[in-house]
């Protein structure tokens, strides 16, 4: 496909519960694989995402955080977290299970700007 | 303008369903073209042949398919979503071994890509969601 | 510039502060659905500078809010809504 567009996925849902940050997240892989390029950026709950040591064998789920570890492999490493949103979680970096960029409110407007296309989930 | 819809969530359920489907007749009605309206998650129950909602109540997969052949839309439902869902057409239907299929007749199951691909070739992406 | 829909009641305080969050001087923010309930005068939104709040006008009818409105949001019709997405450059949805 010719036409590339910059897109935005942002995830504001935890994992498992439902099934919102699944299908961002392929939604996002999916977007990778036609060779658009993809930004991710969690909000609210959704940087619950991101936690370490997630096992959901227990739920008969799979597992989330395996998939998101491997975002980087499909060229998905534009990776963000509201600033916000994890310290009010009292999530550090160091928590999560891929390296990403924290942003304050400005940089979270300035981000959106910078897209063409954003699917929230 | 080019549009492309979104549809994430259940009719019934939520009001973003019939939302989509008026959004995509007021898109129609000022000339738009609309290139896909795509179900994802539980919006794929929007394209159940077997829903059978009172008659006093809209039957929104009748309606989805009324307006795309009248328009010549292209309602895409995730296979993937659909098939896990219990909305299957008569391929899926025999892959999987199921007595039946109910994929209202107007849609068509098909990948994700299908989502990917209507955001790059419109001008605007409309997400109506639950 | 961006369209911002919001479907949410303003007991969905989190979502409503992402949403205002992430709107630029120059956005809008149109609230559809249960979002209606977010353009009650009693509850008056803390918009950032330069951001314009409409109300689509079937949901505000549906729920009984046409008296209880905020000076100062607009009511749109389907149209209207339309026309929203063609002005602005790309859609959010926040639900």
């Amino acid at each position: 496909m010719s036409t590339r567009k910059r897109f935005l996925v942002i995830s504001r849902r935890p994992p498992y519960g439902s099934s919102h940050a699944r299908d961002a997240l392929d939604t996002a892989l999916t977007t990778a694989v036609f060779e658009q390029p993809v930004s991710m950026l969690f909000l609210d709950d959704g940087v619950y995402q991101l936690l370490q040591a997630q096992q959901p064998g227990g739920i008969q789920q799979k597992n989330l955080g395996a998939t998101l570890s491997a975002l980087p492999m499909y060229d998905i490493d534009q990776l963000y977290a509201c600033s916000d949103a994890m310290q009010s979680r009292n999530l550090g970096v160091d928590d999560c299970l891929l390296p990403v960029q924290l942003l304050d409110t400005d940089a979270i407007a300035q981000l959106i700007r910078t897209h063409d296309v954003v699917l929230s989930f | 303008m080019i549009f492309s819809l979104l549809v994430y969530a259940a009719p019934h359920s939520h009001q973003a369903a019939e939302s989509a489907y008026r959004f995509a007749v007021a898109c129609l009605a000022q000339g738009h073209s609309i290139h896909r309206v795509f179900f994802y998650g539980d919006g794929i129950h929007g394209a159940s042949a077997l829903a059978t909602p009172p008659q006093d109540e809209p039957n929104l997969p009748d309606r989805w398919q009324t307006l795309a052949q009248t328009h010549g839309l292209d309602l895409v439902v995730c296979i993937a979503a659909a098939v896990r869902r219990g909305v299957l057409d008569a391929n899926e239907a025999h892959r999987y071994e199921k007595p039946g299929h109910n994929l209202h007749e107007g849609f068509e199951l098909s990948g994700l890509g299908q989502l990917t691909e209507a955001a790059i070739v419109s001008d605007r992406m409309i997400t109506f969601g639950a | 510039m961006t369209l911002h829909t919001l479907n949410r009641p303003p007991s969905n305080a989190a979502l409503l502060a992402d949403c205002l969050r992430a709107c630029s001087s120059g956005d809008t923010l149109l609230l559809i659905e249960d979002g209606a309930y977010c353009a009650q005068a009693s509850l008056p939104l803390q918009l950032p500078a330069g951001v314009a709040a409409c109300v689509l006008a079937a949901d505000v009818a549906a729920r009984g809010l046409n008296n209880r409105l905020a000076p100062g949001i607009k009511q749109v019709d389907d149209a209207g809504f339309v026309q929203l997405c063609c002005d602005h450059a790309r859609v959010i949805s926040w639900y």
